[in-house]
């Protein structure tokens, strides 16, 4: 998925008056209205896992199992209760903390998430910052030079990128550079337990690799656009008047204009990068959270199901709330401006 | 100033498509990938589960691109397993496009707390990355073909009801709808004759951009295991099941990628193509 309408910026609540009570007043109703989006995304999770026509124990123990077998699977999850009290205990579970018991490992979902959230944040964490500044260098020199032959090769490189599977980009990674052509780095990037991806930089190469290549492209194509709305703007072309260096125009003047809608379009691949994390893990065996909701896919396991798409809804709910913060504090007009609405 | 003249746009479009040598291009490799999938399975030598030699084997007579993990001919599940990915991507993509496009009609059209309850829906939805909103949905219903395009669509749901919302939106406040609203006119047929003529450029591109990352989601769906299951042929699949044998049998692995890489590409270059023909260049 490449979320496409997405590119647009989402537009912040502007800020009113620039005093620092109405700067808290923006604040908290932000992250009420992502708790409010939280909320909902749980009862929405709870309603694919659990109050779908299917009856999940039977999903859990497959067809060939018993009805004394399915009815005691349904004790134990307390399937027999009304819907509404599954969910409420299930929601006051997650409030303190309690995410259930695994019913594959048959330990707390909690120590399960831990390692693999880590491991998960490493490749997340890597990636963004090689993502970020080098679509900002790429970005900015293809504005510089545009329509270029430099600038029209990479644009269609970028699209053909854009266009390609997430699971295509990563396979054809493994082939160059893990097995077929050249082997350098591993193809399965195993962590042993116990220690997470941060001190496994070496396997994290190709993962991080193809985080990159599966962003960069609509940051780069981002970056390039505003860069060049901002160089064609009236200041920069005072400021070329003027005699300032074109170095200096264009670091100095026309990027932290540039900036601004790269903070929501960065927030916006992080979240898009949360996904790719499920295909990425997948391929190179890495373990982390995406490799955690396919074993729980996989084996039927319902807590750590629910416990991780909820982690994922999180991310990106978080992921949006730092970006629009960012914005406001980015934007001197929207931080000090009177605004009429 | 009515429906005469959005018609009379219609058909210059298809002229001007075919006019130019982009989109002639983007439409042959289309209809390449889209015939193999679809004669493909009249030309395989060899049935889905047929075995015909050792797992991963090199190419022979018998096997032009040597065997699967099974020992399957891997050419005729190449050709075999195209299908599957082009009528669930291309149905899952006009799904979401036709109720997307309605849902933001009616949004638009209607506004005030319909508009508002739409794009909390939306805001929702969008709070999963993709791949994990339909892994959960399909988590508990299984893996039935169909279920998947409907899960796929509505995952898409917020991005086409955003670009057909924004377009009603502009268009409700043209003078012919004022017009058509002062004369009397009903409102479905506002919608149907006024507004929708003139959202249908921006509609076509959205489907284009729909169906290439469809086919990502489809296809990497059967990659990870969750969609079509053996002993069934799927491209998306075959990677899956032959990247084990990778270094001994690379035709398995890289036969599919191949076939998926070259349907998107060629999706994309349609679209990109359409819709810089049709000048409507970045709405998306």
């Amino acid at each position: 998925m490449k979320q496409p309408g997405a590119m647009q910026p989402i537009a912040a609540t502007p800020l009113a008056g620039g005093s620092s009570a109405k700067q808290l007043k923006w604040l908290l109703k932000r992250v009420l209205s992502g708790v409010l989006v939280l909320f909902v995304v749980s009862l929405l999770i709870f309603v694919a896992t659990q109050a779908l026509p299917s009856d999940p124990a039977q999903t859990i123990l497959g067809r060939q199992a018993t009805p004394q077998l399915v009815a005691a699977l349904r004790e134990q999850l307390g399937l027999n209760r009304p819907l509404s009290v599954q969910y409420l205990s299930w929601l006051g579970g997650l409030l303190h903390g309690d995410l259930g018991v695994s019913l594959a490992a048959k330990k707390p979902v909690a120590t399960l998430i831990g390692s693999r959230l880590l491991n998960s944040l490493a490749l997340l964490l890597f990636s963004a910052i090689i993502l970020i500044p080098l679509s900002i260098i790429i970005g900015v020199a293809m504005a510089v030079w545009r329509n270029t032959i430099f600038d029209r090769s990479l644009v269609l490189g970028l699209l053909s990128l854009m266009a390609l599977p997430d699971f295509v980009i990563g396979t054809i990674l493994l082939l160059l550079f893990a097995t077929l052509v050249f082997q350098v780095f591993p193809a399965v990037s195993l962590i042993p337990p116990g220690q997470t991806g941060f001190s496994h930089l070496y396997k994290l190469v190709l993962p991080v690799m193809t985080g990159v290549l599966i962003t960069a492209p609509y940051l780069i194509r981002q970056t390039r656009a505003s860069m060049i709305e901002a160089l064609d703007s009236e200041y920069v072309a005072q400021a070329r008047l003027r005699g300032v260096d074109e170095w200096r125009v264009v670091w100095r003047q026309a990027l932290p204009n540039a900036l601004v809608p790269m903070v929501q379009g960065s927030a916006l691949m992080l979240s898009y990068l949360l996904g790719g994390v499920v295909v990425i893990e997948y391929i190179y065996n890495y373990p982390g959270l995406g490799g955690l909701l396919n074993d729980a896919v996989r084996f039927r396991d319902l807590p750590v199901l629910q416990a991780v798409t909820l982690i994922f809804a999180s991310g990106v709910v978080v992921f949006n709330m730092i970006a629009d913060l960012l914005t406001i504090l980015l934007t001197p007009r929207l931080r000090t401006a009177e605004w009429g609405q | 100033m009515s429906a005469p003249v959005p018609q009379a746009i219609e058909d210059g479009r298809a002229r001007r498509l075919l006019a130019s040598w982009r989109v002639r291009r983007g439409l042959a490799a289309t209809a390449a990938v889209v015939a193999i999938a679809y004669l493909g399975p009249l030309l395989a030598p060899h049935g889905v589960s047929d075995i015909v030699g050792v797992p991963f084997d090199v190419a022979s007579r018998q096997a032009w691109f040597g065997t699967d993990y099974l020992g399957q001919d891997v050419f005729s599940r190449i050709l075999l397993g195209g299908r599957s990915v082009v009528w669930m991507s291309v149905l899952a993509s006009l799904l979401a496009t036709v109720c997307g496009a309605a849902l933001g009609i009616f949004a638009a059209y209607v506004g005030g707390i319909v508009d508002l309850a739409v794009g909390w829906l939306n805001d929702v939805l969008l709070a999963f990355p993709l791949i994990v909103l339909v892994i959960l949905f399909l988590s508990m219903l299984g893996h039935d073909p169909s279920l998947i395009v409907i899960v796929v669509a509505i995952g898409w749901l917020p991005t086409a009801t955003r670009l057909s919302r924004s377009v009603a939106l502009a268009s409700i406040h043209q003078e012919y709808v004022a017009w058509a609203e002062l004369v009397g006119m009903p409102r479905y047929k506002i919608v149907f004759l006024e507004i929708l003529p003139n959202i249908t450029t921006p509609l076509i591109v959205q489907f284009g951009a729909l169906l290439t990352w469809s086919i990502g989601v489809i296809a990497g769906l059967s990659f990870l295991g969750f969609g079509i299951q053996p002993p069934n042929a799927d491209w998306g699949l075959m990677v899956n099941e032959n990247r084990s044998g990778l270094m001994i049998a690379p035709w398995g692995t890289v036969a599919p990628i191949v076939m998926i890489a070259m349907f998107a590409l060629a999706v994309n270059s349609l679209t990109d193509a359409v819709s810089d023909v049709l000048g409507i260049g970045e709405t998306l």
